[in-house]
């Protein structure tokens, strides 16, 4: 069975809630990186999204901006981030990791051969944000070819009949946009999230993971009753561009976001 | 309006262009697509559209023989359609005053824009203030400091400008800043792109806009030459004022097509903005298109005298003409440029724009190659007022 199905029918069995935690690769640096995922693992995330560094992320809010051109500043590739992957396989077999990024770099190496690099290496999912449902032809069904799952987004925009389009597409999770906005933002309202997301349970088997917007127990909490998992990544982003004793403070971070939805 | 040609109906110019955008503004995208579909057939649309550019902008433009520039290079007879004559000083205007009356049309109360050498900013805060609406124009650092003159000029016109600190600071992250905006308040707020760039449908409203100029210069032909012109010139940053020139003419063949794109240093020093030249297919800004990148897909820095050609990409229709044949993609580089710039100064008394002058250049190139019964028009795409910080500077020259 695929890693990510797994962790979400283990979830469910325990009437537990999916804890997805973002950071970029090679923020500041590939061992860093490496580092932070164990940890992250450790104190309790579920899943592990890779920020794949591109130049122009055009849908992030500064935090994560920041965290991209760190990045970027020992050029770490796509082809690190397969590598870092790799090695974190060595140590854990059942964490899912999901690369998650911008189409331009995604097709740098070639769809066919990142696809299934990505598959040897032991990546379950890519999320490109920048890739539509009607963009994604390519990458969809080299996905499906290597066993990898294509994870997609639907936004507060997205009109129901558009959002089923997208759910039959899709496979691993979908994941919500909470706000209308970039990563990072403030303005979350669980209220708007609860109606949009009951109908989208509607239009879909797969789990439904919410993001943006979420940085601490209490907004962790206004939302955990909503779906099947939370995302949490600018706030993780922040805490490594703070500098000091990152791993740390990202254990911590961990720690309370998982004590509050669990 | 020019007639229906391409993109197809997913904005497509063969493998280019297409919507890459996060999913939250595939819905704005889905709905400005379908409002400008229907505008664009609208007779009070199309009435108004033509009103304002002959009250508003001063259209037409005039087709100015350049008799002494054409004595001086001893070739073709040399035509200056001159946008720089537009009302704000550029063809930039003729795009903007379209897409504010698409914005009303959609009921949006707050536009904003992105901006390289300014004047696009300028024309977005110039049709703004007309309307009466708010205007936010996001505009990279570096290009804030070389053109200061069109940051005052928006800010007068009410508009507010939003330096933008990230990346390489200057048009393609004032275009991902504007983006971010969008998504944010995409209920209601218009965003007014300024060339024939980003996802579908802009770079076909753009085109569409801008089309005025050939259609112009198809009839002005017909008096002063007697028939087509032989060669199109037009500088190549996005795109917008060459594919207004060039789009009523791609179906008359015997009419050369000539993009002139920013060499900046030299091709071969790789600081330069000219991604049809030596770039290759990628994705940024919502399209496929040729791009300046790295082998990981990073976007490299680019390098032009003109901030409105600094631009790692250019518009789809461009790549798709590139490689169907059916334009020809050549570079010019900063010392060309200005040269050009000091050359028709001095010999028309015609100032212009940096970017114009990369077109300019290649004249000079190509005309003394040719005979004196041909002819070739050059896009005046904007007047160099603009430019003066910058050419001063380069001659050590404080003002």
């Amino acid at each position: 069975m695929k890693r990510i199905k797994k962790k979400f029918d283990e979830l469910s069995s325990n009437d537990s809630k999916a804890l997805i935690t973002y950071i970029v690769a090679g923020d500041p640096d590939l061992d860093t990186t490496f580092n932070i995922m164990n940890c992250m693992v450790e104190e309790g995330a579920d899943i592990i999204e890779i920020g794949i560094p591109f130049s122009d992320p055009m849908a992030e809010g500064v935090s994560i901006q920041k965290g991209h051109e760190r990045a970027l500043l020992n050029k770490t590739s796509i082809k690190d981030a397969l590598n870092l992957v790799s090695k974190f396989r060595n140590l854990n077999k059942t964490t899912p990791v999901v690369f998650m990024g911008y189409m331009n770099t995604f097709e740098s190496m070639g769809v066919k051969e990142l696809c299934k690099a990505a598959a040897d290496q032991g990546v379950d999912g890519l999320l490109i944000v920048d890739m539509p449902h009607e963009e994604s032809n390519e990458f969809s069904s080299e996905a499906e070819n290597n066993g990898i799952d294509v994870i997609r987004l639907i936004a507060p925009t997205t009109d129901i009949s558009r959002a089923r389009q997208i759910c039959d597409l899709s496979s691993g999770y979908i994941y919500y946009i909470s706000v209308k906005g970039i990563t990072g933002s403030n303005d979350l309202d669980s209220e708007d999230v609860r109606q949009k997301v009951n109908l989208l349970g509607s239009a879909t088997d797969l789990p439904i993971a919410i993001g943006f917007g979420i940085k601490d127990s209490d907004s962790a909490l206004s939302v955990k009753d909503l779906a099947d998992g939370i995302v949490a990544g600018s706030v993780f982003v922040d805490l490594i561009g703070e500098g000091g004793d990152t791993i740390r403070k990202i254990a911590n971070k961990t720690k309370e976001l998982y004590l509050a939805i669990k | 309006m020019s007639e229906e040609y391409l993109p197809d109906n997913d904005g497509r110019f063969g493998v280019y262009g297409g919507r890459y955008v996060a999913e939250t503004l595939v819905p704005a995208l889905d709905e400005l697509a379908k409002q400008y579909k229907f505008i664009k057939k609208d007779k009070n649309f199309s009435e108004e559209f033509r009103n304002d550019l002959i009250h508003y902008v001063g259209r037409p433009s005039p087709l100015y023989f350049a008799k002494r520039w054409t004595e001086q290079l001893g070739g073709a007879k040399v035509y200056l359609k001159r946008e720089d004559l537009n009302h704000t000083g550029a063809h930039k205007i003729n795009n903007t005053v379209g897409q504010i009356l698409l914005a009303k049309h959609m009921g949006k109360k707050r536009i904003i824009a992105e901006t390289g050498a300014g004047q696009h900013g300028v024309a977005s805060a110039t049709v703004a203030a007309r309307h009466g609406l708010d205007c936010v124009v996001y505009m990279g650092e570096e290009d804030i400091k070389r053109q200061s003159l069109n940051v005052f000029r928006m800010k007068l016109l009410g508009a507010e400008v939003v330096g933008v600190n990230s990346g390489t600071r200057t048009l393609k992250d004032a275009m991902n800043e504007a983006m971010r905006d969008w998504v944010t308040n995409v209920d209601d707020t218009y965003y007014i792109i300024g060339s024939v760039a980003g996802p579908h449908p802009y770079p076909e409203i753009v085109r569409d806009f801008n089309s005025v100029v050939g259609e112009e210069v198809i009839e002005q032909s017909k008096n002063e030459i007697g028939k087509n012109p032989d060669v199109l010139i037009a500088c190549v940053g996005g795109g917008s004022n060459a594919l207004g020139l060039f789009y009523p003419f791609i179906k008359s063949k015997e009419v050369r097509l000539i993009g002139v794109e920013a060499g900046g240093l030299g091709l071969s020093t790789g600081k330069h903005a000219a991604p049809l030249s030596d770039g290759k297919e990628g994705v940024l800004h919502g399209m496929r298109t040729y791009l300046m990148q790295d082998e990981s897909g990073q976007i490299l820095e680019t390098h032009s005298v003109s901030a409105g050609l600094d631009y790692p990409g250019v518009g789809p229709e461009h790549s798709w003409l590139k490689d169907t044949g059916r334009a020809e993609y050549v570079v010019a580089d900063d010392e060309e440029a200005l040269d050009a710039f000091r050359e028709l100064t001095k010999i028309e008394g015609i100032m212009p724009a940096l970017e114009t002058a990369h077109g300019l250049a290649y004249v000079k190139k190509l005309a003394p190659t040719m005979k004196s019964d041909q002819t070739i028009v050059v896009n005046v795409s904007g007047r160099g007022d603009k430019d003066i910080n910058t050419v001063a500077a380069i001659e050590g020259i404080e003002l």
